[in-house]
């Protein structure tokens, strides 16, 4: 009912005519329970693609899926115009809760940085996380915030060209998500595509070029950011706009 | 089958650093009881017996059951124990060589000084039992099919009583050692037969005496045993001969009997 | 008594007792060398075991967990059996030596070891597992980041071995045989001299053992604390 169709050439980031996103039919279900049921979404927007919808719409689950990290029961995924198993290494992803190895903070960039990495690319990109000076506290007694920007750096160093981030600044301080947002911003830019999922209507409006929005595991709703602020087409949708408890 | 490989693999990696400090001196494993340990009989006469053999002699003291038992799956070069019946029986199946009477000494029944069942001072062993089951005053009992274990039973049979019909009431088997038996009786104040050895040299008594001592049928012997490589192949036959012959000469037999606690001699060498 | 044993205790150590430092000296060869085995075969079961899934594996660690429970005196037994010139290694000549009494201590510790480190391995596998598929990080360099990464917690598991090893009598006494000056070690000379009712003695020689152990545990403590205070733990 909801499939959605391919973005009008109309938007101004679309510049190209290979989908960056391209999902068909894609159903998860783990032990017993249906928790995707059929999804189709293809997407030729550039920058970033919000994924949004209430608490257990199955966000993550999809983010998930795309990233390779749960194997969908049925369906096919196309990312970068790419066959999925050949877009993984080029994927990086955030966590909701920053995963940080039990170490000092440079010691968990070196870590994931790839070999031949120069130095000073981790030295550049501390500072862009406003973590210089930090280098050698344990990662995990940094604040939220912290944590978060130095997991963000840690997927930029592995230089993706799919960033995926699930609700990354949820719950963090002011500071730290517009750092964030900038970092994605500037990543875009430089080509990056980005999905995020949000909860956050304002940071939606700030960085989606186009918004997927899910409800019960399907899909509800996807178009260009404008007209799903503007004039959202599905009833989920408007309700979720509307600030009412969407069941 | 792979847990018995990695033990062996770790067994051998261990071995050799052991063995080479094994090899400097002759050793056996001589399977003997607790009585004779605990007393300290070993730690007066192993010294010399080193100094005029170059034997180690390693000691390991359990009840006589089991070391009777530890001698059959040829875990020891020489048996040392005292319950003649069993020993004979070991000879008799080829697990033993030749059985040499060695020394004696003598059981004792202590018990508290309070006297519960009224035999102190008696020479009688079997009224004594007898007077002890009908006043159903505590009994420790090895229970451990020890020398001192069996000799206890037999002395029961003689009195015409059976304690086993109470275990658990007044007669309580402990299932360990003659000290951990010592050790339970004091605890419950109950009578205990034990070795005179082991008595004397206790350091846990209380209040405890001996109460019964004296009677013939009390007679505690000793016997030695060197376990026949025909049965066992990895036995030290020469080495455990030796030891056994010096145990058995002149100089071994003096020195047993020179063996004393606060100027009581513990142990009396009868070889033939 | 307790005064005796205290008095004893003391004596026994400014004495410098040579017989003691005998005992006490092999008690901690025997137990650090079964730890060492203990350790290089308990870290990779615990750990594969973590990272791993296979069907039957709950059934594993049920298994594992309740071999840590294993009595010392079915360990001594069994390895008694083992080792007895008339079991099947018998031919190494090993009963009633120091290896016998390591084996049946890497018997009894390394489930504890292992068990121990699978729950570690397991909680931070949950955690790490994601990132690490994320970042495309392969097994050769997860393994010794896990095995890193769980280091303050690995050594308090290691502690508890130890602690279980130097401490247990039922093994050791039964296929050591405490035997003077070549198996005796701290807690089968415990156990001779209650049998001796030297009391005191025995006693004094358990205070000498738990304050081995209450070294061990202090250093162990220091080093988890430093782990704690900067959340690598």
């Amino acid at each position: 009912m909801f499939k959605s169709e391919p973005m009008s050439n109309t938007s101004a980031l679309s510049a190209t005519n290979a989908p960056y996103i391209e999902v068909n039919n894609l159903n998860l279900t783990i032990g017993g329970n249906q928790l995707l049921h059929d999804i189709s979404v293809t997407s030729f927007t550039p920058g970033v693609t919000m994924v949004m919808g209430p608490n257990g719409a199955g966000k993550s689950l999809f983010l998930r899926c795309l990233h390779g990290l749960l194997i969908p029961t049925s369906g096919s995924i196309r990312l970068l115009n790419k066959p999925h198993e050949a877009t993984t290494a080029s994927q990086s992803m955030v966590f909701q809760k920053a995963v940080l190895l039990r170490r000092n903070v440079i010691k968990n960039l070196e870590f994931a940085a790839p070999n031949g990495t120069p130095p000073t690319e981790i030295t550049e990109l501390l500072a862009k996380v406003h973590l210089n000076g930090k280098e050698l506290q344990p990662a995990r007694l940094l604040s939220g915030g912290e944590q978060q920007r130095l997991a963000l750096a840690r997927s930029l160093l592995t230089k993706p060209r799919l960033l995926l981030l699930d609700e990354p600044t949820a719950s963090l301080d002011p500071a730290s998500v517009l750092i964030i947002e900038r970092l994605i911003s500037e990543a875009t830019e430089q080509g990056v595509k980005c999905i995020f999922i949000s909860h956050d209507l304002g940071q939606a409006k700030r960085l989606g070029a186009d918004i997927i929005f899910l409800h019960q595991g399907r899909l509800a709703e996807h178009t260009d950011a404008e007209t799903f602020f503007t004039s959202p087409q599905s009833r989920e949708a408007k309700a979720y706009l509307n600030g009412e408890i969407v069941l | 089958m792979k847990l018995t490989k990695t033990m062996k693999s770790i067994g051998l990696a261990m071995v050799l650093p052991l063995a080479s400090s094994l090899a400097i001196a002759e050793s056996i494993v001589v399977q003997s009881t607790t009585s004779t340990k605990n007393s300290g009989l070993y730690d007066y006469i192993l010294p010399k017996v080193k100094a005029d053999t170059g034997l180690t002699v390693n000691v390991v003291a359990v009840g006589t059951g089991q070391a009777i038992k530890n001698a059959q799956r040829c875990d020891g070069d020489v048996l040392l124990v005292h319950a003649k019946a069993s020993e004979e029986k070991f000879v008799n199946e080829g697990y033993g060589v030749k059985r040499s009477d060695l020394m004696y000494n003598d059981f004792v029944i202590v018990g508290p000084a309070a006297d519960p069942a009224g035999v102190g001072g008696s020479n009688d062993v079997s009224k004594s039992l007898t007077t002890i089951a009908s006043k159903q005053a505590l009994f420790a009992s090895r229970g451990d099919d020890s020398g001192t274990h069996k000799a206890e039973l037999r002395l029961w049979k003689a009195a015409g009583t059976d304690p086993k019909a109470a275990s658990g009431a007044w007669y309580r088997e402990t299932g360990s050692g003659m000290g951990a038996t010592l050790n339970a009786a004091v605890g419950m104040g109950a009578y205990a037969m034990t070795d005179r050895a082991t008595w004397t040299k206790f350091g846990n008594k209380g209040d405890f005496k001996i109460q019964v001592e004296g009677d013939k049928r009390l007679f505690n012997q000793y016997g030695v045993i060197l376990v026949n490589k025909d049965k066992c192949p990895s036995v030290k036959s020469e080495a455990g001969q030796k030891f056994i012959d010096w145990l058995l000469s002149d100089k071994g037999q003096n020195t047993i009997a020179s063996y004393k606690v606060s100027g009581n001699q513990l142990f009396f060498p009868n070889a033939n | 008594m307790l005064g005796d044993a205290f008095t004893e205790a003391f004596t026994l150590i400014v004495s410098v007792n040579p017989e003691l430092l005998e005992i006490l000296w092999l008690s901690i060869q025997v137990s650090l060398t079964a730890l060492f085995f203990s350790i290089a075969l308990g870290l990779p079961i615990g750990t594969s075991l973590a990272i791993t899934e296979f069907p039957g594996k709950k059934a594993c660690v049920t298994i594992l967990n309740s071999l840590m429970g294993l009595p010392p005196v079915v360990v001594g037994l069994l390895v008694y059996l083992l080792l007895s010139r008339s079991g099947p290694l018998g031919v190494l000549g090993l009963l009633y030596t120091p290896t016998a009494m390591v084996i049946a201590q890497v018997v009894l510790i390394t489930p504890i070891i292992a068990a121990l480190a699978y729950q570690v391995m397991d909680d931070l596998h949950r955690e790490y597992r994601d990132l690490f598929q994320s970042l495309g990080i392969p097994l050769t360099k997860a393994v010794p980041t896990y095995l890193w990464d769980a280091r303050y917690s690995l050594v308090t598991s290691v502690l508890a071995g130890f602690g279980r090893a130097i401490s247990e009598v039922g093994a050791v006494i039964i296929v050591g045989g405490n035997i003077d000056h070549l198996t005796r070690v701290m807690t089968t000379a415990i156990a001779l001299e209650t049998s001796k009712g030297e009391l005191a003695i025995a006693l004094a020689l358990g205070i000498i053992l738990l304050t081995l152990a209450l070294i061990v545990n202090a250093a162990v403590t220091t080093v988890r604390a430093f782990g704690l205070r900067n959340a690598y733990v």
